[in-house]
């Protein structure tokens, strides 16, 4: 369903969610909080960079990774080595037994900097690497797991015990990685101070910038042959694999995509907040990740944008106000997703407040109508095909059939 | 790792720290069998086991407190009433929590760990709420303290030994229930083919709920004994969940022998490395070793061969 013109594709229905989620990023909030407030936002933002991972990765191939924290923090901890490395110049750390390298390793009595740490004197590597390394993982573990057709629960153990070791690693190894405290006080860019209201600002939009850019990437792939292929291949994985594709080399690719969105997001969190540390690659970071995506709808690339900011904005919110209840809430919300609103604040959105759209959009462009956009017709087709040997449980997550 | 040690100096650690791992190995083993079960022969990932098993440790608590005031002369048997207990309140809860919820996602297997997970949640703070974020810990009756004394350089604590005989036995008793009794027969034939088994008579929701309610009531004994040998806070099942979730796939998840095998091998590797490196990089290689081997061979350890 390709427009012509790519100034028409906003006028149709899902360009104009685009756009609602747009103007409410790049003018609503803006004006309506403080820079502080902004900047928090900015930090949930770059949790949504995971959920629209998650949402290629787990609602639509059915991979579920309780990894994602490990890509993440890796995208992260590669930000957090360039501007430490930054941070640390001679002249700043002259007070040091050796200066110029960064001061918890001089803590940890390390007289040199680690060979792994130098190639992060360079902006581009480091570019490269926020990418780069979260993707190799991703291939690593991806190659070895689904070319032995390691899939489900199975699967999702396995990257749950990575994220584990990865965390007990990087608090271990405290001269080369900054233990538990991570990697703290970061100052500039390139030069440019990151701590000002205005460079905050300005990497908001950055951020918001780079989420866009995601999204589009997510929506190109999942309006493809590609993006069906994965559909199919999580309803009905042999019947894929016999009509001739390459079950495994699909896994890869879309575990790989997933570990890169969230490796950038994971270097925008370094950015906008500053500093980075293990709690954000644990095993509860990590499933906290999966209820961004699940609760804005598992189908749904710009629910999980939603999801994310509202379970991270509901959590501060609650933290601040009523700490003890916030572990209760966020049980309920799993619990609650998964058993009464399996497609999230999309499925909702879909049963609830579509209708309503409908008919004001007939009544004033009955032909938009028509235009009616990919995304949302090809959500409720993989499981609205029904065979005798086809089984519904496993293929749909639409509530009335479970 | 092994320079500067003798060989006979190398023997003696290799004991000591072997002994030493057996404490881990009990807790492993009486974690894994209930996830075992549970997983294996369900195929339903339970998340908030870790919470089960510290459900069973506070029930031993209130207990000891209870005989400490009221009964103070039947002190030295109160493990035995909290062991009961905790498994009834374990088994009792667990057979709600699958009514509630479970029951709905067996063929959602990634959801249930998801709700399960919900629940691991709601359970920590539930703890956190009544008992406090402190650690507590229960007082050992008289006979469990002390050590034996084996060769010079090797001594057994009581309690580490008692807590194994304890797994041990839960482990030949679930052996025997699940191989050698009508239940059980009735179990794995629902594992093995559930609409044969409903067309032969066998109410298989029941055996569901009988199942996971069962291996929630082993985690409950298993958090009774956790008691014994450290103390208890609102998150100490979470430490475990990983590991013990290792364990059970390492072993192969419907073999109970590869249960105890690679519960066996992972407590002991880890423990042993513990002393030649830190204990982080001791957990590091060995989660990396499993997580390899895993790789190479995703069926696990003993796996069942069966055709698919």
């Amino acid at each position: 369903m390709k427009s012509s013109s790519p100034l028409k594709w906003f006028a149709t229905r899902e360009g104009l969610y685009y756009v609602a989620l747009a103007v409410l990023l790049v003018v609503l909030l803006p004006l309506a909080l403080d820079p502080f407030r902004l900047n928090m936002v900015g930090k949930y933002l770059t949790y949504a960079f995971v959920a629209i991972g998650l949402v290629m990765c787990w609602g639509k191939a059915g991979i579920l990774s309780l990894g994602q924290g490990v890509f993440f923090g890796l995208g992260g901890y590669c930000m957090a080595m360039f501007l430490k490395l930054e941070a640390s110049t001679p002249e700043a750390t002259a007070i040091q037994s050796t200066p110029g390298i960064p001061d918890f390793m001089d803590w940890n009595q390390l007289t040199e900097l680690p060979w792994f740490w130098e190639p992060f004197h360079s902006f581009s590597f480091t570019l490269l690497a926020v990418i780069g390394v979260p993707v190799l993982l991703a291939f690593v573990i991806g190659f070895a797991m689904f070319t032995r057709r390691v899939g489900g629960v199975y699967f999702a153990i396995i990257t749950q015990a990575i994220a584990a070791i990865l965390t007990i690693l990087i608090i271990g190894q405290q001269g080369y990685t900054g233990g538990v405290n991570g990697i703290t006080d970061l100052q500039t860019l390139n030069g440019w101070d990151i701590r000002t209201d205005e460079a905050r600002t300005i990497l908001y939009f950055v951020c918001v910038g780079m989420l866009f850019l995601c999204l589009f990437v997510a929506r190109l792939v999942q309006n493809r042959k590609l993006g069906r292929i994965l559909v199919a291949m999580n309803a009905q994985e042999n019947r894929v694999r016999f009509s001739g594709y390459d079950v495994a080399a699909f896994k890869i690719f879309v575990f790989c995509l997933a570990a890169a969105f969230a490796g950038v997001g994971g270097a925008m969190f370094t950015l906008i907040v500053g500093f980075m540390s293990p709690s954000f690659i644990g095993i509860v970071a990590s499933i906290e990740m999966v209820i961004f995506c699940a609760l804005g709808g598992r189908l749904s690339i710009l629910g999980a944008v939603y999801g994310a900011l509202l379970v991270n904005a509901a959590k501060s919110g609650f933290s601040e106000s009523f700490p003890e209840l916030w572990p209760f809430a966020m049980g309920a919300l799993f619990i609650g997703v998964v058993l009464a609103f399996p497609n999230g604040l999309a499925g909702l959105y879909q049963t609830y407040v579509m209708p309503l759209e409908d008919k004001i959009f007939k009544r004033n462009k009955g032909a938009q109508l028509e235009a009616k956009p990919a995304e949302k017709t090809a959500e409720p087709k993989p499981t609205a095909e029904k065979t005798p040997d086809y089984d519904p449980m496993i293929d749909s997550y639409s509530p009335e059939k479970s | 790792m092994f320079d500067g040690y003798t060989s006979s100096e190398l023997m003696s650690i290799f004991a000591m720290q072997g002994f030493a791992g057996l404490s881990l190995f009990s807790v492993f083993v009486l974690m894994a069998l209930g996830l075992a079960i549970i997983f294996g022969q369900m195929g339903v990932i339970n998340m908030a086991h870790g919470e089960f098993m510290i459900l069973g440790a506070y029930t031993t608590y209130l207990t000891s407190g209870f005989f400490q005031s009221y009964l103070p002369s039947l002190f030295g048997g109160y493990f035995f009433v909290a062991m009961v207990l905790a498994f009834l309140i374990c088994a009792a809860l667990g057979a709600f929590v699958e009514w509630l919820m479970i029951r709905r996602l067996y063929h959602r297997p990634l959801d249930t760990l998801l709700a399960t997970w919900g629940l691991s949640l709601i359970m920590q703070q539930a703890y956190r709420s009544i008992f406090g974020a402190r650690e507590v810990g229960v007082d050992l009756p008289e006979w469990m303290m002390g050590a034996i004394q084996v060769t010079d350089l090797v001594e057994l604590p009581i309690n580490g030994l008692f807590v194994m005989i304890i797994a041990l036995s839960i482990a030949v008793g679930v052996y025997f229930l699940m191989y050698r009794s009508g239940y059980g027969k009735k179990v794995r034939a629902v594992v093995q083919n559930r609409p044969m088994a409903e067309a032969v008579g066998i109410n298989s929701a029941g055996i569901d709920r009988a199942t996971f309610a069962l291996g929630c009531g082993i985690a409950g004994v298993a958090g009774a004994a956790f008691t014994m040998i450290g103390s208890t806070g609102p998150s100490s099942g979470q430490a475990y969940i990983v590991d013990t979730f290792l364990v059970v796939v390492f072993g192969g998840a419907q073999s109970l022998i590869g249960t105890i095998v690679s519960a066996f091998g992972i407590s002991q590797a880890q423990s042993t490395m513990e002393f030649f490196l830190s204990g982080s990089m001791a957990k590091v290689l060995t989660l990396l070793v499993v997580v390899g081997i895993l790789m190479l061979r995703p069926e696990g350890l003993m796996a069942l061969k069966v055709r698919r």
